[in-house]
C-alpha cells in the first residue's frame, strides 16, 4: 500500500515530457511556479490554463493516474475557494443571508486563487508522474553543479537521495516483516484505542532503526571495498541528453511570460 | 612454482576498545591462482583478515602484501582495483537504483570513461548470466541474483583477486549453487585467486587449500584432506566435518576405492550406484 503511495507517482509512458531531460523539466517547473504569479485577470488565468492543459495532454498521462494523484489535494483547493469567497470584504455586496455575505471580488479571488493552486499542484505532479526519482537526482546534481565551488555537497547530497531512493523498497519490505514479527507476539497496530496505537509503533521501530544502522555501516564498508572516496575524479554512468526539444518547450515557456506580461492589469 | 600473491606477516590487530586481539600473529600466504577457503568458528577473526588484504583496517602490527605491494595508507586505492569483496548481505551491498547502475558503481568511482563503462557493464552481466536485469530494481530481484550483481560489479574492476565473505550463507541452496558455479566458472576463466570465507564445508572441501582459524591464530592450513583427516580437533573447534567426507572415509577403511578423494554427496551417490550395477 505504502508503495503504491511513494512508487505509483512516476508513469511510465512515451510521450515527449518523459522524453525531456530532468534539467529542462526542472527548470520549467522552477519558471512556471514563478510566472504563475504574474496572472492576475481573466485573460491571464485562461494563458496559463491553456499552458497546464497543453502540458498535460503532451504528457499522455491517464486521466485516472492524475485523478488519484490530485485527490487528496483537490479537498484543499475547495477550501482555499470558500475561505476567499467568504472572508473577503470588497466589492459589491451579492449576496446576503445570515451571517453570510458574500461579495463580488470574494467570487473572483476564490476562483483566482484556487485555480492558481491548482494549475501548480496539476505542473508538478506532470514533473513527478514523467520523470524517474532517480532522473530527478540526476538533474538536481547537475543543474546544482555551481554551487560546489562554495563547497555545497552537490555530489554527496545526490548520493545521499539516490542511496535512500535505492532502500526505500528495501526498508518497506522490513517495516512489513518486523510488523508481521509483532503481531505474531501479539502487537496490535490496527485497532484498539489511540493510545495504545501509539505504543504499538515503538516496537516496530525500534529494530528498523537498530538494522537501518548496521544497514548503514556495512553499506560504508561495501562501498569503501569498491573504491569509493568522494565525488572527487569521479565519472558518470548515467548521461543526461539535453536535446532540440527540451530547448524548444523552455522558448515556448518565455512565449508564454512575455504573454502573461502584456496581458496582465 | 606456485608464485604468491597475497601474504601476510606477523599480523596482529585489535578493534578499537576490544581487550582481546581480532588477530594475533597471522602469518600465511596466499598462491596466485588458487581456490582458498578460510573456516573457523564465530569470531575467529576470518572477515577481520579479509578487511586487512585492502585497506578496509590496517595491522596494529605485522605486514600485508598484496601483489608485490606492501599495504600502506597511500596504496589502498591501487589495492582495492586488484582485490574484489563480497560481502554476506546481499541488500547491504547494493548501492545502485537498478542492476547496471550498481554494476556501474565501482567504475564511477575509478574514473573510468563512460563509453568503457557502458561495456564494461555490459560484458560483467554477461558473465554472470545477468544481462537479462539490466535496469531491474534490487527489491524485484532473488538473494542470489542480487549476489550474481555484487560479483559483476567486482569483475568489471577487473581484480586479480576476489574475497567471498560469507558471500552465501543467507541464499538458499538454488542461489548457493548459482553463485559458487559463477564464480567457479570465472576463475577457471580468467585466471582468478578465489578467497572464499565459509561456515560450509562441503564448500571448503572443493577449494585448493584451506585455512582454519581459531580465537584469532592460524589453526591449521592444508590441503582439505589434510584439515578433514584431522576430524577429532574440528570437531573440538565447533566445525563439523561435511557428510559427504565421512562417508567417503568410511568407504575407504573398507576399502572401497573412489575414483576422487573428496566428493560432494551427489558426485557420491552417482559414483556409488555406477559402480554397483558394473559388478
Ligand atoms: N567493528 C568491530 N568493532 C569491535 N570489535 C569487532 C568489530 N568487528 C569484529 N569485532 C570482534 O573481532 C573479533 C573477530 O570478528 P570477525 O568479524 O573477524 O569474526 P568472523 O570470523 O568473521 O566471525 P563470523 O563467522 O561471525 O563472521 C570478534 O571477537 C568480534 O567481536
Ligand atoms: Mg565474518
Amino acid at each position: 500500500m505504502m508503495e503504491k503511495m511513494i512508487f505509483g507517482r512516476y508513469v511510465p509512458a512515451d510521450s515527449v515530457l518523459h522524453r525531456m531531460d530532468p534539467r529542462s523539466k526542472l527548470t520549467m517547473i522552477f519558471l512556471f511556479v514563478c510566472i504563475i504569479f504574474l496572472a492576475n485577470n481573466w485573460q491571464t488565468y485562461t494563458i496559463i490554463g491553456l499552458y497546464t492543459f497543453l502540458m498535460t495532454g503532451l504528457s499522455k498521462i491517464p486521466v485516472r493516474f492524475l485523478y488519484g494523484g490530485l485527490k487528496p489535494v483537490i479537498w484543499l483547493v475547495v477550501f482555499t475557494f470558500l475561505l476567499q469567497l467568504f472572508f473577503t470584504r470588497e466589492g459589491t455586496l451579492v449576496f446576503h443571508w445570515g451571517v453570510i455575505k458574500i461579495y463580488s471580488e470574494g467570487i473572483k479571488m476564490g476562483f483566482y486563487i484556487s485555480f492558481r493552486f491548482f494549475f501548480l499542484i496539476l505542473m508538478t505532479s506532470l514533473l513527478t508522474l514523467t520523470t524517474t526519482p532517480i532522473e530527478i537526482t540526476d538533474g538536481l546534481e547537475s543543474l546544482l553543479g555551481p554551487l560546489k565551488k562554495i563547497r555545497f555537497p552537490v555530489h554527496e547530497m545526490a548520493l545521499m537521495m539516490s542511496i535512500s531512493l535505492r532502500f526505500i523498497p528495501t526498508l518497506m519490505q522490513e517495516t512489513d516483516k518486523i510488523m508481521k514479527a509483532q503481531i505474531a507476539r501479539g502487537v496490535e497496530f490496527a485497532s484498539g484505542p489511540i493510545k495504545n496505537r501509539i505504543k504499538a509503533v515503538i516496537p516496530l521501530l525500534i529494530p528498523l532503526f537498530v538494522s537501518s544502522f548496521k544497514r548503514a555501516e556495512e553499506l560504508a564498508v561495501a562501498m569503501e571495498a569498491r573504491g569509493y572516496r568522494g565525488g572527487e575524479g569521479r565519472t558518470k554512468y548515467r548521461l543526461l541528453s539535453w536535446k532540440a526539444a527540451d530547448t524548444l518547450q523552455l522558448i515556448f515557456l518565455a512565449v508564454i511570460t512575455v504573454l502573461l506580461i502584456l496581458f496582465r492589469s | 612454482m606456485k608464485k604468491e600473491i597475497v601474504s601476510l606477516k606477523d599480523v596482529t590487530f585489535q578493534y578499537d576498545g576490544q581487550e582481546r586481539n581480532a588477530l594475533n600473529q597471522v602469518s600465511f600466504d596466499i598462491y596466485e591462482g588458487e581456490w582458498l577457503a578460510i573456516v573457523g568458528h564465530n569470531g575467529s577473526g576470518k572477515s577481520t583478515m579479509a578487511k586487512l588484504l585492502n585497506g578496509l583496517q590496517f595491522p596494529k602490527e605485522g605486514r600485508v602484501t598484496v601483489c608485490g605491494i606492501e599495504l600502506n595508507e597511500e596504496n589502498i586505492w591501487e589495492i582495492r582495483k586488484k582485490i574484489g569483496m563480497v560481502f554476506q548481505n546481499p541488500d547491504n551491498q547494493f548501492v545502485g537504483t537498478t542492476v547496471e547502475d550498481d554494476v556501474a558503481f565501482g567504475l564511477e568511482n575509478m574514473g573510468i570513461p563512460r563509453e568503457e563503462m557502458i561495456h564494461r557493464v555490459e560484458d560483467s552481466l554477461n558473465r554472470v548470466k545477468m544481462d537479462q536485469f539490466l535496469s531491474q530494481e534490487p527489491h524485484h530481484l532473488s538473494g542470489g541474483q542480487k549476489q550474481r550483481v555484487a560479483i559483476a560489479g567486482v569483475l568489471a574492476l577487473r581484480p586479480a583477486i576476489i574475497i567471498l565473505d560469507e558471500a552465501t550463507s543467507m541464499l538458499d541452496p538454488r542461489g548457493r549453487e548459482e553463485v559458487l558455479e559463477t564464480v567457479r566458472a570465472l576463475k577457471n576463466e580468467k585466471s582468478l585467486t578465489v578467497i572464499s570465507i565459509t561456515h560450509d564445508l562441503e564448500e571448503a572441501a572443493k577449494a585448493d587449500r584451506m585455512i582454519v582459524m581459531n580465537k584469532g591464530e592460524v589453526f591449521r592450513e592444508g590441503t582439505p584432506d589434510e584439515i578433514f583427516s584431522m576430524d577429532e580437533q574440528l570437531i573440538a573447534l565447533g566445525l563439523d566435518i561435511p557428510f559427504s567426507v565421512k562417508m567417503t572415509k568410511a568407504f575407504r577403511e573398507k576399502g572401497i576405492q573412489l575414483s576422487k578423494h573428496y566428493l560432494s554427496e551427489e558426485e557420491l551417490v552417482t559414483e556409488l550406484w555406477t559402480s554397483r550395477s558394473r559388478m
